[in-house]
């Protein structure tokens, strides 16, 4: 740190520093659009094009975007409006409308969402509609320019689209869709899912006015690409303020992935997930180790960051367990590993709790059952236990049947990491018959 | 105090002081600070804090947030029993009253989002946005699409806005079918021992020395370390119990220092107290009148417990024991045990147990009403007619919860019905009528 202090550089380290959080979380966090989208140009291209008919021939469209979830589709579809908005004449006449499934969850909803983001409340206000399809026709149709030869297109983006198919009998997609395939008024209607069998999920009159145009990103980067795509997010751009901290920066980002530890962690992340919003949590979790202090992201910052990542929550959960409750879970292993994952109540797990401490001479967990049923009841609020069947009206607590969310795995990692186990019950818990 | 908090974001002074309120999760708050970052920066679009009760999540938050003067809106799940609420308590602390009335009757998130994009253009977020989400678990029973859109509200409303968590249960139970964004995983372990001593010894009594308060919150823990580590909980008992290990100092039978015998004073109040107390059996206001009835009167204080404090008809009490019986023991045994002359049973038959079809293992079987008026005749000392008021007993040991009815309500000419009560409870009712209950039950011979 005392190097670069002394070089002639115009910006503190500390004001440096800040602007690389500013930068790399509004890319982590934000989102912030790539330059040009990696990896994906083919359907970048795709798209690009076919928006660019619509806006600027006036030509109607339909098309999904399929692909799981973090792949980068909104990502996509937002580089294609900006590079489609860049053109003059696309950016004169093209018209927006924006759905998500999440916000507008009934087609009423929908179309006064329609309405207001085509800016046309006023030319709706108390008129009074037969049908919805009649009212959507009637927004379009006052899209029409002056010479009522050729009306604005409009470009519908809906986000999440498998929600708008549990719509009531789909109204509105039955509506977009028909637009799309007569010739009333140019609409793009863009769809974007995580769900591979969506097709399946529009009723036969949707599905036969859809244009079955869709664009799939499954893509599938092998590790050097996934490697690649680490070191593009974490290195700063050419117009950094500082050049030499910049430079600096960029170099310990090359030297961090050439680490071999690094590569190991890389590669693990790499091998349970290859989206970007699981590399983003990752990065983000490094970069928030960033200080003055230490103004570089070392090896041991990744190996801290996975270690979080990857944490088993619920042996997290596990240790913070009481030692009777502790005791409980074994008892319920025990009983699991008996009767093969039949379910239990509590008397059986007392039961087969009081068969260990009459193995031994010390009462030192002598408890009274309410004791107990309460600890059991606290296992059932933390959701590690679940009842079998919801209705538990009838049923006495004691006797309700139940089910361990745990497995065994779980439970002996987490015995392995509980503070100050006593020996016994860790022999009682790693004992095969109880 | 270990290391203080470090941030260039943030004066000095604040920071010292935020330290000295978070005892024992400097390093969480640190964490969190730093994933917050500078107040103008973003932040992850939703954090997602677990962590068992009372291990300071809220209080963190709260905390940070409330000393640094960030721009927050805390939100309690259990408080907003519809969307309306939680929305408009949102827009409350961001944008103040004008922007609440400003969503409709019964507002969608659609609603919601509109307005906030609204205001949001009109007092653009200066400072990252913070919306904590307490017993965040009570979201999942709400509208399907509410947890995912709050996960990823940063990118619905295009505001610096950060969505918080907190919750005692993992992310594994939240996550909807279809997956959502996810959050980022944040875990509070719970308080070891030392630091539940540390925090619990910080509300000393001012007549007393710390050293004396903390040597009492030694005993207490070491009593109920085992069952519960409920920081509250434990702060409550402590609270509660504190005067009674007072007392033979304020009588002067004991100095300040001694700590065995103020320890053999104590122990066996506190075990009384994980009894009571603990199960909220009593209130502590109860339990207080408990304790100075006690030094009036010693012994027989027990009984302030619900379960011995039933009083039932003669009748009734054998009918309860016959619905007992009848629930615990298998129909066929019914010869061996109420049977004068019951004719040869073979003993290995008869006895050919399994554990796992003990009855008291797995609960009460429902029984006929004609078996339960047989067993009834049989036990009851006396000659019964059937008359009316033994039916109508049956019924009000229903409404007691006593009996629960098992059959459907239509079905008049053979109910069924079946035993609610407990061993310990039934051992009760039969001692008051010299009834051995032990002798009759299959599961005990």
């Amino acid at each position: 740190m005392s190097k670069r202090k002394i070089t002639k550089t115009n910006v503190p380290v500390g004001e440096c520093i800040s602007q690389v959080q500013e930068m790399l979380r509004e890319r982590l966090c934000h989102q912030r659009l790539p330059d040009r989208p990696e990896g994906v140009e083919a359907q970048h291209k795709h798209l690009l094009e076919l928006l660019k008919r619509t806006a600027v021939h006036g030509e109607s469209n339909s098309v999904l975007i399929v692909g799981p979830r973090g792949a980068g589709k909104t990502m996509l579809l937002r580089c294609v409006l900006r590079d489609l908005l860049e053109e003059k004449e696309a950016q004169k006449s093209l018209l927006q409308v924006h759905l998500n499934g999440l916000l507008q969850t009934d087609d009423r909803i929908a179309l006064k969402e329609i309405t207001r983001q085509l800016h046309l409340e006023n030319v709706v206000e108390d008129k009074v509609f037969g049908s919805f399809a009649e009212n959507l026709c009637f927004l379009l149709e006052a899209l029409k320019k002056g010479d009522r030869s050729s009306s604005r297109p409009v470009l519908f983006v809906l986000d999440e689209f498998d929600l708008f198919a549990h719509h009531k009998n789909q109204t509105l997609l039955y509506n977009l869709l028909d637009i799309s395939q007569s010739a009333q008024a140019p609409i793009a209607v863009v769809g974007i899912t995580c769900r591979l069998d969506v097709l399946e999920l529009l009723e036969k009159r949707v599905k036969s006015r859809f244009s079955h145009r869709q664009i799939h990103l499954l893509s599938n980067p092998t590790f050097t690409e996934y490697l690649d795509r680490v070191r593009t997010q974490l290195s700063l751009p050419d117009d950094f303020p500082d050049d030499k901290f910049a430079l600096d920066w960029n170099a310990s980002i090359e030297t961090l992935c050439e680490d071999k530890s690094v590569e190991d962690v890389l590669q693990r992340h790499f091998n349970s997930s290859k989206d970007f919003r699981s590399m983003h949590m990752l990065l983000m979790l490094c970069l928030s180790r960033v200080s003055v202090a230490k103004p570089a992201i070392k090896p041991a910052d990744l190996l801290e960051a996975s270690r979080l990542c990857l944490a088993d929550a619920n042996a997290n959960m596990l240790h913070g367990l009481s030692i009777l409750e502790l005791c409980l879970i074994i008892a319920m292993k025990h009983l699991n590993d008996v009767y093969e994952g039949d379910p239990f109540n509590l008397q059986m797990v007392h039961n087969e709790f009081k068969k260990f401490l009459q193995r031994k001479s010390n009462s030192m967990y002598n408890f009274e059952q309410p004791v107990i049923l309460k600890a059991f009841e606290h296992l059932q609020q933390l959701e590690l236990i679940r009842p079998v069947d919801s209705s538990s009206a009838k049923t006495q607590r004691e006797y309700q049947l139940m089910r361990l969310m745990l497995d065994h795995s779980q439970i002996m990692e987490a015995l392995q990491k509980y503070p100050q186990c006593p020996t016994d019950v860790k022999q009682w818990a790693m004992s095969a018959f109880g | 105090m270990s290391a203080l908090l470090h941030h260039p974001g943030y004066e000095e002074e604040r920071l010292r002081r935020l330290s000295e309120q978070l005892p024992c999760r400097e390093l969480q708050a640190g964490m969190l600070l730093s994933l917050m970052g500078q107040p103008h920066q973003y932040s992850y679009p939703s954090v997602f804090i677990y962590g068992h009760r009372s291990s300071g999540k809220s209080h963190v938050m709260q905390v940070l947030l409330k000393e640094l003067e960030l721009p927050h809106a805390t939100v309690s799940c259990v408080e907003c029993v519809s969307v309306a609420l939680l929305f408009e308590q949102v827009l409350l602390s961001f944008f103040g009253g004008d922007a609440a009335s400003l969503l409709p009757r019964s507002p969608s998130l659609s609603d919601f989002v509109r307005v906030y994009r609204q205001q949001c253009s009109q007092s653009p977020a200066k400072q990252t946005r913070y919306i904590v989400m307490e017993k965040a678990e009570l979201l999942r029973d709400a509208d399907a699409n509410l947890l995912p859109a709050l996960l990823r509200l940063q990118e619905l409303v295009e505001d610096n806005v950060t969505v918080i968590l907190l919750t005692e249960i993992v992310w594994d139970r939240f996550r909807p079918n279809t997956g959502c964004f996810e959050p980022l995983l944040l875990h509070f372990p719970d308080y070891s021992k030392g630091e539940l001593q540390q925090i619990l010894s910080r509300d000393k009594h001012p007549s007393y020395s710390a050293e004396f308060y903390s040597s009492y919150i030694n005993i207490l823990l070491g009593v109920f370390y085992s069952v519960c580590r409920d920081l509250r909980e434990l702060r409550h008992l402590a609270a509660l119990n504190f005067s009674k290990f007072c007392e033979p100092l304020a009588e002067g039978k004991v100095k300040e220092t001694d700590t065995h015998k103020l320890w053999r004073n104590m122990e066996p109040h506190l075990k009384k107290a994980m009894q009571t107390v603990y199960l909220r059996e009593v209130s502590s206001l109860q339990w207080e009148q408990m304790q100075q009835m006690e030094e009036k009167e010693n012994g027989a204080m027990r009984g302030l417990s619900a379960h011995t404090h039933v009083e039932l008809p003669y009748y009734s009490k054998f009918l309860l024991i016959a619905a007992y019986l009848a629930s615990y023991n298998p129909a066929r045994t019914d010869k061996r045990f109420f049977l004068k002359h019951h004719g040869k049973i073979k003993k290995t038959n008869f006895l050919k147990k399994n554990e796992k079809t003990s009855n008291h293992l797995l609960g009460p079987k429902p029984f006929p009403l004609d078996r339960l008026l047989a067993i009834f005749y049989s036990v009851v000392d006396s000659r019964v007619a059937p008359t009316a008021s033994i039916f109508s007993q049956i019924s009000s040991l229903v409404t007691l919860q006593l009996l629960t009815k098992v059959s459907h309500d239509d079905q008049l000419d053979s109910p069924k019905y079946k035993c609610a009560v407990s061993m310990d409870f039934i051992r009760a009712i039969s001692r008051t009528v010299n009834f051995e209950i032990v002798n009759y039950l299959y599961d005990f011979l």
